[in-house]
């Protein structure tokens, strides 16, 4: 591979994202470090495919990442949503999961009580 | 001062501001500017009214009237009717009860303060099993940047020596210094190592790096062994990081598949390839000597020096060994410039550093921050203070070879010129806190515990030191010691500091020293029985 393929890569992947935030109207983010599967995360992340899944969600989207260093708060999920700002989640446990499912993802309402941060 | 007829409160929480309370703050500025009522009406932003699902929010002083689900197209409607015509807006969903605004700040607490983030940035934000993700977000720059430009590797170190960057696995070597003569070295083969082997009890700053963005550490090891002229590079993992030998091994196998590793890399002259081996678990082992003997195959003893690593490392040959953390800030040096990464930190201490801050804090975890920034603000700003309102007593810094340090000391910048002149250190940047009701006795037993445990026995002066020392705690918290004890075991410290091969030996001094001389009250009282 030469350095204009990677050149290409990087800005194809930059487009396809944009398409990729085109078609999905969230994305939801959960943080899967050691800290993070340790406090749940993986429950949580099933919790949220079901849900999605089970209420047809077709335009969200569920991916990972690693951890950022709030290990009190994990298991951390952002939410991001185009054109909003971003909203972070601690203690997001399964329960808590289905729970910003039906109240933010369907309703357009954050659970206020498990938000830490908001940011752009 | 004017005196306001009637003030709009505007409450700004997530649930508002998901609702596009900002665009309605905009357009009511915008209408009252128009309908003349500047002088007349104030408008201000508040925290939650703890009303959810509710929209946009605002409510109408002196009236206590709250409207909810405000759009652009009912705000209109509620300025008409209540603000010029003084009556209630009865089309737009109301209550009349008021509600006082609930003090909510998440933004200026705990550990979502803002920080500045170099090592850790990408952390959280992307995919780190995705190659592509990481490039779309800016990974692999710093390669770029290197073979586009044709950029030589005495200009890349030359890069790294301006920007001041010193390693970050405690001891604080200048990196670019370290890289030269590596590269000075005479051989025709070279290597280049991570040290990943964070054994440091309390610390898991790499593990977050390497979990969380592993090509960072992939392109700064390809960046490196550029510079150093080494074709081989090694990852020693410690053994217990499941997650981080997965997803390095990953991004390895991604990075050879696009020839960003390999022969050639993106058809250039350079050639580079890249290892993990798993540690075992010896805290010695993070001493880079013992390290290159355990990369070889043998017992992980720790070497004599000189000769050192950049003249005679593994199998002999010229070396370069770096710490996680260091090798993370060398991409965006790269990419972004030595004068970039100067203007954060102190003059001597540039950049930014990864503190975990455990034990007694309502927020335990992990902050980057800029070199310099007081332990206080680190404590009670990030971590949120002492948990349970208690009264701070000392804090360990630096790792479990650190020091203890008093309240007195609260205010120390943290960058290694300030705790150089308190005679702490920075160490791997684990600050662990302690409240009134820890004994600091039990704390250093548990330490010297831990030592008499890890070290080697290669030489007799640690290997006899640290069971004299652990003998002397032993005693003194039983109350079968005498107050000469004390002094025995400063004394101690001090002979191995000056007769230890490797720094698992000589630095016990830091802990047992600052100890006895901050917190003496704590060892007398264990001697004359008070406190058992």
């Amino acid at each position: 591979m030469k350095l204009e393929d990677l050149r290409k890569i990087r800005e194809k992947t930059e487009k396809d994202m944009h398409l990729r935030d085109g078609k999905a109207r969230i994305k939801i983010v959960v943080g899967m470090g050691t800290s993070g599967i340790a406090a749940g995360a993986r429950e949580t992340l099933k919790a949220f495919l079901e849900e999605i899944e089970k209420r047809d969600l077709s335009d969200v989207i569920v991916s990972q990442s690693g951890e950022r260093g709030l290990s009190s708060h994990e298991p951390i999920v952002t939410v991001q949503e185009q054109g909003k700002l971003d909203i972070v989640y601690g203690n997001v446990t399964a329960e808590n999961a289905r729970r910003i499912i039906s109240e933010h993802i369907v309703n357009g309402n954050p659970v206020s009580e498990f938000v830490l941060e908001v940011k752009e | 001062m004017s005196i306001y007829r009637a003030h709009i409160l505007l409450p700004i929480d997530e649930g508002t501001i998901q609702s596009g309370a900002i665009e309605i703050k905009k357009e009511l500025e915008k209408r009252i500017e128009e309908e003349n009522l500047k002088e007349e009406i104030k408008i201000l932003e508040t925290g939650t009214i703890g009303v959810i699902g509710k929209g946009v929010m605002i409510v109408v002083y002196p009236d206590k009237v709250t409207y909810y689900n405000v759009t652009k197209t009912n705000l209109n409607n509620i300025i008409q009717e209540h603000i010029i015509k003084g009556r209630i807006a009865e089309e737009v969903e109301h209550s009349y009860e008021g509600h006082k605004p609930v003090e909510k700040e998440y933004k200026n607490v705990g550990l979502t303060r803002e920080q500045q983030r170099i090592v850790l940035d990408k952390c959280w934000k992307i995919d780190p099993e995705s190659i592509d993700d990481v490039l779309a977000y800016g990974g692999y720059r710093g390669v770029e940047k290197i073979f586009s430009e044709s950029i030589s590797p005495e200009a890349v170190i030359e890069e790294i020596k301006n920007s001041g960057l010193r390693g970050r696995g405690g001891a604080g070597f200048p990196t670019g210094l370290k890289w030269s003569f590596t590269r000075a070295a005479k051989g025709e083969e070279k290597f280049m190592i991570c040290n990943a082997d964070e054994g440091e009890p309390g610390t898991f700053k790499d593990r977050l790096i390497m979990e969380g963005d592993p090509h960072k550490l992939i392109e700064a090891m390809i960046i490196a062994g550029y510079a150093v002229g080494a074709n081989k590079g090694y990852i020693y993992i410690r053994g217990e990081y499941e997650l981080s030998i997965k997803r390095i091994q990953k991004a390895i196998d991604q990075a050879l598949e696009y020839n960003l590793l390999g022969k050639n890399i993106l058809e250039t002259n350079f050639s580079f390839y890249l290892e993990i081996k798993k540690g075992a678990g010896a805290y010695v082992c993070g001493e880079e000597t013992a390290l290159i003997d355990s990369l070889e195959g043998k017992r992980g003893y720790p070497r004599i020096k000189p000769p050192f690593p950049a003249n005679k490392g593994l199998w002999q040959k010229p070396t370069c060994v770096n710490n996680v953390e260091t090798l993370a800030n060398i991409p965006e040096i790269i990419y972004k410039g030595s004068n970039w990464f100067k203007k954060f930190g102190t003059e001597k201490s540039t950049g930014t550093k990864v503190f975990t801050i455990l034990g007694h804090v309502e927020y335990p975890g992990l902050i980057e921050v800029e070199m310099g920034t007081p332990l206080r603000e680190i404590i009670f700003s990030y971590g949120g203070g002492i948990k349970g309102g208690k009264r701070f007593k000392a804090a360990l810094v630096g790792g479990s070879a650190g020091v203890f340090l008093p309240e007195r000391l609260l205010d120390v910048k943290m960058d290694f010129e300030s705790l150089d002149e308190s005679k702490a250190v920075l160490g791997s940047g684990a600050i662990l806190v302690m409240d009134e009701d820890t004994d600091i006795v039990d704390m250093l037993f548990s330490i010297l515990k831990f030592f008499a445990h890890e070290s080697c026995g290669q030489c007799s002066v640690c290997r006899i030191g640290t069971h004299q020392l652990l003998n002397l705690i032993y005693g003194i918290r039983r109350g079968q010691a005498q107050e000469k004890d004390i002094d025995q075991m400063v004394k101690i410290a001090e002979t191995m500091f000056d007769m230890s091969l490797c720094p698992l030996g000589q630095s016990l001094i830091m802990p047992v020293k600052s100890a006895v001389e901050n917190f003496r009250q704590d060892f007398l009282n264990k001697i004359q029985n008070k406190n058992n």
